[in-house]
C-alpha cells in the first residue's frame, strides 16, 4: 500500500509546537517507516515493531476538538474518546494525520461504538478483546493476535517473521524493565523527583520510536537520578499517594499538580502509561511466542475485564512497596467501567490495605480545578 | 493574663460566616452575604470581628485564599467535622448542605476525619436548589417551617434544578397547593443528600449543617431518610467557622505555652 507522506491542508494554521511534531511525524515517513495508530495497552506493540513500523498512540488529552466530536458523539461520552475522535476528524493531530492504520480492540463500549465511525474515514482494524481472563479468552485473543500479524503483513506488504518477533519482545522488554527500574526511584523517601516528573517521563517515552535509545537513555537518567540524590534531597518527606484510576494524559496536569502543591508526594501510577503497562515482560523464552504475547497482554488489569482481580493484586505489590500512604483513584467522567471499578477498589483499599482512598471524576477542562484542588487538600489534611 | 482569641472565617458561596474562640467557648459570631464580591465580604468581616486579642486566623471555605491576613488555610471538610465535633462531642459522622455543594463527612472514634464526599458538580442537592424553588414558588425560605406544616408532600421527581423547576412551575399551573410543592422540595433535597451521604456507610448521630439545618422540617426530613439520629445546632451554620477557629486554637496555643 502506499504510505501517508503530505502534510495536511490545515498544516498552515497551526502554532509551532504542533508543526513540529508534524514535521518529525513527516521525516519518518520520508524515510518509508509506516504508522500504526494505536489507543490501548492492549496492542501488541511487538507485531508492528517487527516490522519497522512505528505505533503511535493515539489517545487524545486535549479538550480542543470535542465539540467537533460532539456533532457525530452523544455529549455524555468520555472525554477520552470524544477528544480522540475530533482530532482524528479535524486532522490537527500528527499521529492521527499520519497513521497507515488504526488497530483498536473491542475494550469498553464507547471506544468499540466509536472505531465504526472513525472507521468510515480512517483505516480501522479492531482486534476482538475477550473480557475476561479464562483459558477459552486467552485462546481467542492468541487468534486475535495472529489476525492481526496476517493483517498487518497484508495491509503493508511487509512480512513479520517470528524471528523479527523474538526480536522485538527482547527489545520491548528491555524498555519496559528501564522504565520499571526508573519508577522504583520513587521507593526512595523522601522523593527524588516529583509525581509530575515521573508522569512526564513515562509519557514521553510512549511517544518516542527508536526503542533502544530511549531505553538507553531512560537507563542513563534513572543513574544520574540516583547520583544527585547522593549528593541533596530537593523534597522533604510528605504523604505518599499512589494514583490509579483511568488513563491520565488529559488530566494529569490538574491532579498531580493539587496532589503536589498541596504537600503530598505521588509515588506510583498504576494507570495506563504506569505500573499496568509496564510492570509485566513477555515471557523471551516461550516455546510460542504468541501465546507468550497473548498472556502478557490479556493480563492487563483493566477494568474492562470482569472480573478483574489482576488490578487488586498490582495495587497491593504497589502499595507495599512505594510504601504508599493513600490512594487516590482518578477517573474519567463516563468511563462506566472504572467508575463502577470505585467501589470495589475503595473496599480493597480501606478493608485490605487499610489505607485511606478517595476517588474522583473529572474530565479534559480545567471549569473543576478549584474543587479538585479543595478536595485533595481535605485528603491530605486528612492524613 | 491577657485574653488570646483566635478567628475562623468561612468564605461559603451565600455567606460568610466567622466565630471568636476563646479556648473554650464560641464567643461571638458573625455573618455577611457573600455576594458578587467574596474578596470584599470576607475583608469586612474580617475588620468586624478582628480585636488586638486576636492572636490567630484560620480561613476556610471556597474564599479561603481571599484573606491575605488568615495565618493558615484549611479546607472546609476538615473545619466542617471539627466545627461539628466541638458543637456536640457525640456525632460520628457530618452532612452539610451549603449553598453550592453538599458534603458527607465521617468521623471516627477521635473526631478525625476519615473518609468525606462532595457534591460540587451540579446544583441539584444544593442549597442552590432550594432557593431556587421557592423563589418559583414566591415564597421565603425563612418562612419554611410554618409553610409547609400539616402538608402533603408533592411528588418531585426531577433531580436536576432546571427540571426540577419546570416540573413545580406545571405543578402551580395544576393547581397545586403551594406547600405541598414546598414539602415536595423539601423531602425531594433530603431523600438525594441521605443517598449520597449513605455511601459512605454512617452510623451512629449525624451532625446537620448548612444554612438549611436551622429549620426543623429539613432536620426531621432528614432524620427520616438516614434512619440515623440527626442532631443539629443553633450555631450549626458557624459549623465551619468555629471548626476554623477552634483549629486554629490548636495551632496557636502550641507556641503560648
Amino acid at each position: 500500500m502506499e504510505l501517508i507522506k503530505e502534510l495536511p491542508a490545515i498544516f498552515a494554521e497551526f502554532g509551532e509546537q504542533r508543526k513540529n511534531s508534524f514535521v518529525r511525524a513527516f521525516e519518518l515517513k520520508q524515510q518509508n517507516i509506516p504508522f500504526v495508530g494505536v489507543f490501548c495497552s492492549y496492542f501488541p506493540d511487538e507485531l508492528a515493531m517487527a516490522m519497522g513500523a512505528c505505533t503511535v498512540g493515539l489517545c487524545s488529552t486535549s479538550d480542543e476538538t470535542i465539540p467537533e466530536a460532539e456533532k457525530d458523539l452523544p455529549r455524555n461520552l468520555c472525554p477520552l474518546i470524544k477528544s480522540s475522535y475530533g482530532f482524528a476528524k479535524t486532522d490537527k493531530c500528527p499521529y492521527f494525520y499520519f497513521s497507515d492504520l488504526i488497530v483498536g480492540e473491542t475494550t469498553c463500549d464507547g471506544k468499540k461504538k466509536m472505531y465504526e465511525y472513525l472507521g468510515k474515514f480512517k483505516p480501522v482494524y479492531v482486534m476482538e478483546l475477550p473480557n475476561s481472563q479464562s483459558p477459552e479468552a486467552l485462546e481467542l485473543w492468541k487468534k486475535e493476535i495472529i489476525k492481526l500479524k496476517n493483517k498487518l503483513e497484508e495491509h503493508f506488504g511487509l512480512p513479520i517473521t517470528e524471528e523479527k518477533v523474538r526480536k522485538a519482545v527482547h527489545l520491548r522488554n528491555e524498555l519496559r524493565r528501564a522504565l520499571r527500574e526508573f519508577y522504583q526511584v520513587m521507593r526512595l523517601d523522601p522523593v527524588p523527583i516529583s509525581g509530575l516528573e515521573l508522569y512526564n517521563v513515562l509519557n514521553g517515552a510512549s511517544f518516542r520510536f527508536d526503542k533502544a535509545q530511549v531505553t538507553q537513555e531512560i537507563r542513563e537518567m534513572t543513574q544520574r537520578i540516583y547520583d544527585e540524590y547522593k549528593t541533596a534531597h530537593k523534597y522533604t518527606k510528605g504523604p505518599r499517594i499512589l494514583i490509579t484510576g483511568c488513563p491520565l494524559g488529559g488530566v494529569a496536569e490538574k491532579t498531580i499538580r493539587a496532589i503536589e502543591e498541596n504537600g503530598g508526594h505521588v509515588v506510583a501510577l498504576e494507570n495506563c502509561g504506569g505500573a499496568k503497562t509496564v510492570d509485566k515482560l513477555v515471557d523471551e523464552d516461550a516455546e510460542d511466542i504468541y501465546d507468550a504475547l497473548a498472556r502478557r497482554y490479556l493480563d492487563i488489569g483493566c477494568s474492562v475485564m470482569s472480573p478483574n482481580p489482576n488490578r487488586l493484586d498490582l495495587l497491593g505489590r504497589l502499595v507495599e512497596e512505594y510504601k504508599v500512604d493513600a490512594v487516590v483513584e482518578i477517573t474519567l467522567q463516563a468511563c462506566h467501567t472504572y467508575n463502577i471499578e470505585t467501589l470495589g477498589i475503595k473496599q480493597f483499599v480501606n478493608e485490605q490495605l487499610h489505607l485511606p482512598y478517595m476517588s474522583m471524576e473529572t474530565d479534559y477542562s480545567t471549569s473543576d480545578a478549584g474543587q479538585i484542588n479543595t478536595r485533595m487538600t481535605a485528603f491530605l489534611e486528612m492524613l | 493574663m491577657e485574653q488570646k482569641l483566635t478567628l475562623g472565617i468561612d468564605s461559603g458561596s451565600t455567606t460568610t460566616k466567622a466565630a471568636l474562640f476563646d479556648g473554650k467557648e464560641i464567643v461571638r459570631t458573625g455573618m455577611v452575604p457573600t455576594g458578587a464580591n467574596p474578596k470584599e465580604s470576607i475583608q469586612s468581616l474580617y475588620q468586624q470581628m478582628w480585636s488586638k486579642d486576636v492572636a490567630y486566623t484560620v480561613s476556610t471555605g471556597y474564599g479561603r485564599a481571599l484573606l491575605d491576613q488568615a495565618d493558615k488555610q484549611v479546607t472546609e471538610i476538615t473545619c466542617h467535622a471539627r466545627g461539628a465535633a466541638f458543637l456536640n462531642p457525640d456525632i460520628q459522622a457530618v452532612v452539610d448542605i451549603g449553598g453550592q455543594d453538599s458534603k458527607a463527612i465521617l468521623l471516627d472514634r477521635d473526631r478525625n476525619v476519615v473518609d468525606f464526599l462532595m457534591n460540587d458538580k451540579c446544583a441539584a442537592g444544593t442549597g442552590r436548589f432550594i432557593e431556587v424553588m421557592m423563589r418559583t414558588l414566591g415564597e421565603n425560605l425563612e418562612e419554611m417551617d410554618r409553610f409547609v406544616q400539616g402538608k402533603t408532600p408533592a411528588n418531585i421527581t426531577s433531580m436536576c434544578t432546571v427540571f426540577a423547576e419546570s416540573e413545580i412551575v406545571s405543578l402551580l399551573a395544576k393547581g397545586v397547593d403551594k406547600g405541598d410543592i414546598a414539602l415536595g422540595v423539601v423531602q425531594s433535597i433530603c431523600r438525594r443528600t441521605a443517598f449520597f451521604a449513605q455511601r459512605l456507610k454512617l452510623s451512629g448521630a449525624v451532625f446537620f449543617s448548612g444554612g438549611l439545618a436551622q429549620y426543623e422540617i429539613f432536620r426531621s426530613t432528614m432524620e427520616s431518610f438516614l434512619k440515623l439520629p440527626v442532631h443539629t445546632h443553633p450555631l450549626s451554620q458557624y459549623a465551619g467557622a468555629i471548626g476554623a477557629a477552634v483549629i486554629g486554637y490548636q495551632k496557636a496555643s502550641r507556641s503560648w505555652n
